[in-house]
């Protein structure tokens, strides 16, 4: 039984880890294609993609898009929450369910209706553009992830808060948002890695000033090419990073 | 609960997520539905939008491909995850699983455009799998394996797997532990606790991991268009050459709609499992 | 006659920490047991280790005749009521009861007529087609006691059973959970922390501290004559009294000299005295510094005028007109001074 175990867990680890093997090992390779035979380690495609105007620039608008969709996200994400948890307002589960209805639909979709829209308005294809799509995708999941923690407990020390003299303004800021602060943090950070990968919506909604994902579409129309696999090694490896910044945040938070 | 004056501070609250929704979410949502009813020929109020889809071979198809791919990689994906998830959760040791979590899930964090590409370097004809067999002498000719629909399921899987590990992993983990417990002191053996008791248990937590694998799965452009080609098209495909191409916005409305109808009727048969509930 | 269930030596660590040390004990036919005990006494890991969920460091189990040490839950004559019930959520009363004697391979009319009679025995056969949800916590707790029974272990284990209910619910489970008990006449081993549901349930009633037992048999003997220092805290209140044993054989402490006969020589020892034991009317000096009306009697606090700071628990008639500050003599029933052993 044991080694049924041990070796369907190695046969999935593997098969989850070829793909992105390949990418990362052909990333270094010497020669002109990220095929085997490996000839390296070569550092000429990392080269290749930081002297690439055009990732690095796009690089820069990833963050940019993904920082302020981000944010914009949370907050209104974290307000409403607040007040569909806090106040019995009318309809409010048809309200809500309006609100976290845009997760069930497809990015392509989102980022269709937007630009037709857009287009209606004559509004140009931009990055402030693309942002907006993001709130939209992000904004539900903010919403969801605050409101179900906003449960009985909080309410009560919002109370007491309340009770000890505080203000609306003052028990949001001061109460509210620091305790829910891993779900804020969540909301942030997962809005953050969405925007970030994200591919179809930014596609459709930017031209010239392009975010990274839709930049590395446009080296795939080269074909199998390592700069590919460096820029795509390098988006990884920062991922990670936040990923790890991620686990080390929450995870100290739960340790005593 | 609330006294009236208080009401107005909730609606200043929850009035930006609304107004922002309504913007920028419904207002496109009616705006598609309307261009889906005005044809780009004609520029008149028709329905030819949607009657292509049925008398159109090809649109119809590309339904049917989406259909059909899109099945095969949900039950693939939850067959391969669910026992992947119950070693993690119950056969490694507990101050390993976080780790083990973490580490099935890790490629997980490449762009999802560069881990389509990653597995075309290993399917493509001089990719890793041909380069390989050809070179060992197990093959003369190298493989079709890119811009096939295996392509395209392989790559759909390799993603949900790690998705639906991640899900399941939750579901089995929040199971009270007496659950097997009890079932074991009553003389099941582990298969008789997995078939009668966490199998049932966990049906809610995979059906809801299935939906969200369906979801996203019939309405993603980048693994078919990357992995699967042109050859066969499905749904996300067809609506990209809409507006890409044709640059009819009428027929991509229409098309994007029928999409989201057949996702809305996958919801309403899943839908006794899916409730979001306050803690 | 030997013993349905024999505990031989466990000691158990959990990481660096040890939670049973060299723990024996014997349990007979037909007995109900409670293994009393704060948290982190060591009384429900034993209970595990008896039910085969977790295998001891060392040391023996011996059910029946047979060395259970090392064999399953399934496989061993016990069979545990948890904490939370752990009902199967998916499953009618009758499956969830019937579900021990399906794994058996016993037939669905067959198991369906046993889970039914059990429900009976509890009282809930109207329950049969109903599930979990519906029903209350101490209904539940019932069903999960019949699912228990139903196998008919030689042991029933019981993992602080009534935790859960308030407390009217609880003192009517324990006058059903004792009725139960003698109806099917299965041996009970019943873990809690509650002494009174201790002294209410056992006919054999085991007091573990820290991994050891500091005392065990009939309740009227642990309360009225505890071993040592816990015992006679934990079960009930107790005032301790250090003393000295005097070379004529007598005890004396600050309260003077005491009629009790001690078994050793000389030297110091520790007496203990129930409250209910210590009454007004005597030749102690004391001020009173609390009371404490409590519906039956009244719970005194007096501080020894012989010794600042030392408490004196007493209790008086609830008639009884007594106030803070008043000064009192007590007095000490002689028979009822206990010597502990530590």
């Amino acid at each position: 039984m044991r080694f049924f175990f041990t070796s369907y867990a190695t046969a999935i680890y593997a098969f989850v880890y070829l793909p992105v093997t390949v990418l990362v090992l052909f990333s270094f390779q010497g020669t002109l294609f990220p095929i085997p035979p490996f000839n390296g380690p070569s550092l000429r495609w990392y080269d290749a993609v930081l002297s690439d105007g055009r990732l690095t620039s796009g690089l820069g608008h990833s963050i940019l898009v993904a920082l302020m969709s981000s944010l914009a996200a949370t907050l209104l994400g974290f307000l409403g929450a607040w007040g569909f948890a806090r106040f019995t307002l009318p309809a409010s589960g048809l309200l809500r369910g309006l609100i976290t209805l845009p997760l069930t639909v497809s990015y392509l979709i989102i980022g269709m209706g937007l630009l037709v829209v857009f287009t209606w308005a004559g509004l140009p294809k931009s990055l402030l553009a693309a942002g907006i799509g993001h709130v939209v995708i992000n904004m539900p999941l903010c919403f969801a992830i605050c409101y179900s923690q906003m449960g009985d407990n909080q309410a009560n020390i919002e109370k007491a808060a309340r009770d000890l003299g505080a203000g609306e303004l003052q028990v949001l800021g001061l109460v509210t948002a620091p305790m829910l602060w891993p779900a804020l943090f969540a909301s942030f950070f997962l809005s953050m890695t969405f925007s970030w990968d994200e591919f179809v919506i930014a596609f459709l909604l930017t031209r010239f000033e392009t975010t990274l994902p839709v930049e590395i579409w446009n080296l795939l129309r080269a074909g199998l090419n390592p700069k590919t696999n460096a820029v795509g090694s390098l988006v990884f490896g920062i991922s990670i990073l936040f990923a790890i910044v991620f686990e080390l945040v929450t995870f100290r938070k739960r340790a005593p | 609960m609330s006294r009236p004056s208080q009401s107005r501070v909730g609606w200043f609250a929850v009035s930006p997520a609304l107004i922002f929704t309504v913007l920028f979410f419904v207002v496109p949502f009616v705006g598609m539905a309307i261009m889906s009813l005005v044809s780009k020929q004609t520029g008149q109020w028709e329905l030819t939008n949607y009657t292509q889809f049925f008398t159109n071979p090809s649109y119809w198809r590309a339904m049917t491909n989406s259909l059909e791919v899109t099945s095969i990689v949900t039950f693939i994906s939850v067959a391969l995850a669910y026992p992947f998830a119950w070693i993690l959760a119950f056969v490694v040791p507990g101050r390993w699983q976080r780790l083990a979590l973490m580490l099935a899930v890790l490629p997980f964090w490449t762009s999802y455009v560069v881990r389509s590409y990653s597995w075309l370097l290993v399917l493509a004809e001089k990719g890793l799998i041909n380069t390989t067999l050809v070179d060992f002498g197990l093959l003369s000719q190298p493989l079709q394996l890119a811009n096939t629909r295996t392509a395209t399921i392989i790559g759909f899987v390799h993603f949900f797997v790690m998705l639906l590990t991640l899900t399941i992993f939750a579901n089995l983990k929040q199971l009270s532990p007496n659950y097997r417990k009890a079932a074991a002191d009553l003389g099941a053996s582990p298969l008789q606790s997995f078939i009668h008791v966490i199998l049932p248990l966990t049906l809610p937590g995979i059906m809801v991991g299935a939906f969200l694998t369906f979801v996203l799965a019939i309405g993603d452009y980048i693994t078919p268009q990357i992995l699967g080609g042109n050859n066969e098209l499905l749904m996300p495909q067809l609506i990209m050459m809409q507006i890409g191409r044709r640059g009819d916005f009428g027929s991509a409305s229409a098309l994007s709609i029928i999409l989201m109808a057949v996702v809305t009727l996958a919801y309403f048969a899943c839908a006794r499992w899916l409730k979001i509930e306050r803690t | 006659m030997t013993a349905l269930v024999s505990v031989q030596s466990i000691t158990h660590n959990f990481a660096s920490v040890r939670v049973l040390e060299n723990v024996s004990l014997e349990i007979s036919h037909g007995s109900y047991t409670v293994l009393l005990g704060p948290s982190g006494s060591g009384k429900t890991t034993l209970l595990s280790i008896l039910g085969g969920f977790l295998p001891p460091d060392s040391g023996r189990i011996i059910i029946e005749g047979v060395d259970c040490t090392n064999l399953a839950p399934a496989k061993r004559p016990t069979a545990t009521v948890f904490q939370d019930y752990a009902l199967f959520p998916h499953m009618t009363i009758g499956d969830n009861v019937g579900f021990g004697l399906r794994m058996k391979g016993e037939g669905k009319a067959e198991r369906n007529d046993k889970a039914l009679n059990m429900l009976r025995v509890v009282g809930l056969e109207t329950s049969f087609n109903k599930k979990p949800h519906q029903l209350s916590g101490g209904q539940r707790q019932r069903v999960a006691l019949a699912r228990a029974l139903v196998v008919e272990p030689a042991v029933l284990l019981l993992d602080e059973p009534l935790g859960a209910l308030d407390l009217k619910l609880r003192r009517q489970m324990q006058d059903e959970l004792k009725a139960i008990q003698q109806r099917v006449g299965t041996a009970f081993v019943h873990v809690t922390h509650d002494q009174e549901e201790a002294m209410a349930l056992a006919d054999h009633v085991v007091v573990m501290n820290q991994g050891r037992i500091e005392d065990e048999g009939a309740p009227e003997r642990v309360y009225a004559r505890p071993a040592t220092r816990f015992s006679a805290t934990f079960m009930g209140e107790s005032t301790i009294i250090d003393a000295d044993v005097l070379a004529n054989g007598q005890v004396k402490s600050m309260f003077g000299i005491h009629d009790v006969v001690a078994r050793q020589q000389t030297g110091h020892v520790r007496l203990a005295i129930r409250p209910e034991h210590v009454g007004l009317g005597g030749t102690i000096p004391a001020t009173v510094r609390d009371v404490v009306y409590q519906g039956s009697f009244k719970r005194i606090v007096a501080i020894a005028n012989a010794l600042p700071g030392f408490e004196i628990l007493c209790r008086v008639p609830s008639e009884t007109v007594i106030a803070k500050g008043d000064v009192i003599g007590l007095h000490l029933a002689p028979d009822k001074l206990v010597i502990l052993k530590d």
